[in-house]
């Protein structure tokens, strides 16, 4: 089996076995239902737009989990000292990156499948078209997939997971707060500035069910990135 | 083979080895021998390919840690001096788990593991969960990842830490069982323990070696000759007469330098005991001179005090 999927297994069990894994989609799941509740149906809206509201909120709590079951990998294992079965195994640093960062989506992905009774809610009174459920989803799982890779980068950086929680919560803000920026100054830099912005540019066709192209790219770009800064992170701790 | 050329390390602006230069032959025990800070473990740490040299050359089984490390990885088994292990795991499936990372073929993973749980003794602790395990098996435990991908080279650093005296001799016996098939590198900081499973020794100090060779050199050479006690007796004489006739008996004997009386270990009459200090090692000569003489030999015995020597060592620096 490959190196990376063997990890990922692993971590992935670790997680179930944890009381961090089920205690973060108990705690995301309430959160969701309340906002759910207090924000889409206690108020008269638009089915779509209960839908919107759904995943307004639902992409904070997304956001937030990336980075706390990211903050572990990596540093816990150092803090253990299990890293050092994995630094001196016939395994490349790419590799152990890859297969933690699949662990914790994988873990994104069932608490974000978990959370799909809530639109399914919105047929009974309402309607809603498929197609917006599907993009929101992969818009929530997109965005999961970059604040995990931005926490397992602050994983690779911290020796132990309350610093990578605080660095990587410290990344992601920024990336959130671009939106800020943008507006505070001229164009075309405000353009730029809005393009960077984690959430509000690039999340908002997803919350409204458009598919965007650029979109996917912004958070795959991102991922890639912050995957790619935690391998070098890794190797570079070996010549330390 | 393992190959050390101008090995250094540093951390920041502190040198922690270096300049270290070794050979290590196949199938050999060799022990790092040091206090705390010596280095030992920064060593063991890049033959291991944990961490790379800062310059200098390692290669292991013929590849190059800097330029081969994925092939080194594959050819070492290594054990920190804390067992890297997962305690919300069960012993077989933490085991399977480190010989599928170290590319152990599905096919010979369930013998595999049955063959380290068996050499390590484990197999009753095999459903236990890690976390549950006392320090002994946790250190077994260790070993047997080490060494679960049938390894060419081992490297166990500290392995004995704070095992009891039972575990201890278990410990021994595993670290010896490991020749042959393995080239094994172990440290410690107690020499005692080093010469009881160590083929050859290197005794490091700020980095560098200071000594190699064997445990029996090491204190011929630090202690300038090898102490020896006799206990004799003569039939018919008192203790003084026996004594005597002892003296001058080994007297003669090419190599001896001194001979001193001691408080006999055991009572009876012409029983003496004498300790006889010489260049190297002449207890068959002494014993041949002797029982020739008409004197029988109740005790020879080479009397080691290695924490001493060790620390006479590192003291006086290495012997010329």
């Amino acid at each position: 089996m490959n190196a990376a999927l063997l990890i990922a297994r692993r971590e992935f069990y670790a997680y179930l076995r944890s009381p961090l894994g089920s205690a973060l989609i108990a705690a995301v799941l309430l959160i969701d239902g309340l906002w759910f509740h207090f924000e889409g149906m206690s108020r008269p809206l638009l089915s779509a737009e209960v839908l919107q509201q759904f995943f307004y909120g639902a992409s904070g709590t997304t956001m937030i989990a990336g980075i706390v079951l990211s903050m572990r990998l990596l540093a816990e294992e150092r803090q253990t000292g299990t890293f050092t079965l994995l630094n001196t195994s016939p395994v490349r640093d790419s590799e152990i990156v890859v297969g933690k960062f699949l662990s914790a989506f994988a873990v994104i992905t069932l608490m974000t499948a978990l959370s799909l009774y809530m639109p399914l809610l919105i047929f009974v009174n309402g309607k809603v078209s498929w197609g917006h459920v599907a993009v929101g989803y992969l818009g929530l799982l997109l965005l999961g997939s970059a604040a995990t890779a931005i926490g397992l980068f602050a994983s690779a950086l911290a020796r132990s997971q309350v610093i990578a929680a605080v660095i990587g919560a410290a990344l992601l803000g920024v990336l959130v707060l671009m939106w800020l920026v943008a507006r505070a100054v001229e164009p075309p830099l405000n353009e730029f500035f809005s393009a960077l912005a984690i959430h509000h540019e690039n999340f908002r066709p997803f919350q409204q069910g458009i598919l965007e192209l650029r979109r996917v790219a912004y958070y795959v770009a991102v991922t890639y990135f912050f995957l790619l800064a935690a391998t070098k992170t890794l190797e570079a701790r070996r010549w330390r | 083979m393992i190959e050390i050329e101008e090995l250094y390390k540093y951390y920041g602006e502190r040198r922690a080895v270096g300049p270290l230069s070794a050979r290590i032959e196949k199938g050999e025990i060799v022990g790092l021998l040091g206090l705390n800070g010596a280095g030992k473990t920064t060593t063991l740490r890049v033959l291991a390919c944990d961490l790379l040299p800062t310059s200098g050359t390692v290669r292991v089984g013929g590849f190059d840690v800097v330029e081969r490390p994925h092939e080194v990885r594959g050819k070492v088994g290594y054990l920190p001096d804390r067992p890297p292990l997962y305690d919300d795991m069960s012993v077989d499936e933490y085991l399977s788990y480190a010989a599928r990372l170290k590319r152990v073929e599905s096919k010979d993973l369930a013998r595999r593991v049955d063959e380290v749980l068996g050499m390590t003794e484990l197999g009753d602790v095999r459903r236990q969960l890690v976390g549950t395990l006392s320090h002994g098996y946790r250190q077994r435990l260790g070993i047997a990842q080490a060494i679960v991908h049938r390894p060419d080279f081992v490297v166990l650093d500290e392995p004995i830490g704070g095992l009891d005296p039972l575990q201890i001799v278990e410990m021994r016996g595993l670290v010896r069982g490991l020749r042959g098939e393995h080239t094994v590198v172990v440290s410690s900081h107690i020499l005692h323990e080093i010469s009881e499973t160590c083929d050859r020794i290197f005794v490091i100090q700020h980095g560098e070696i200071l000594w190699s060779g064997k445990e029996a050199d090491l204190s011929s050479e630090v202690e300038h000759g090898m102490r020896i006690r006799l206990t004799v007796r003569v039939a018919g004489a008192s203790p003084e007469a026996a004594l005597e006739r002892a003296r001058g008996l080994v007297t003669g004997i090419a190599g001896v330098r001194s001979i001193e009386s001691r408080e006999p270990t055991e009572s009876g009459d012409g029983i003496a005991s004498l300790e006889v200090v010489s260049e190297s090692d002449a207890r068959d000569a002494l014993c041949r001179a002797l029982v020739s003489g008409e004197v029988g030999v109740l005790e020879v015995s080479r009397l080691r005090d290695l924490e001493t020597t060790f620390r006479a060592l590192l003291e006086e620096g290495a012997p010329s």
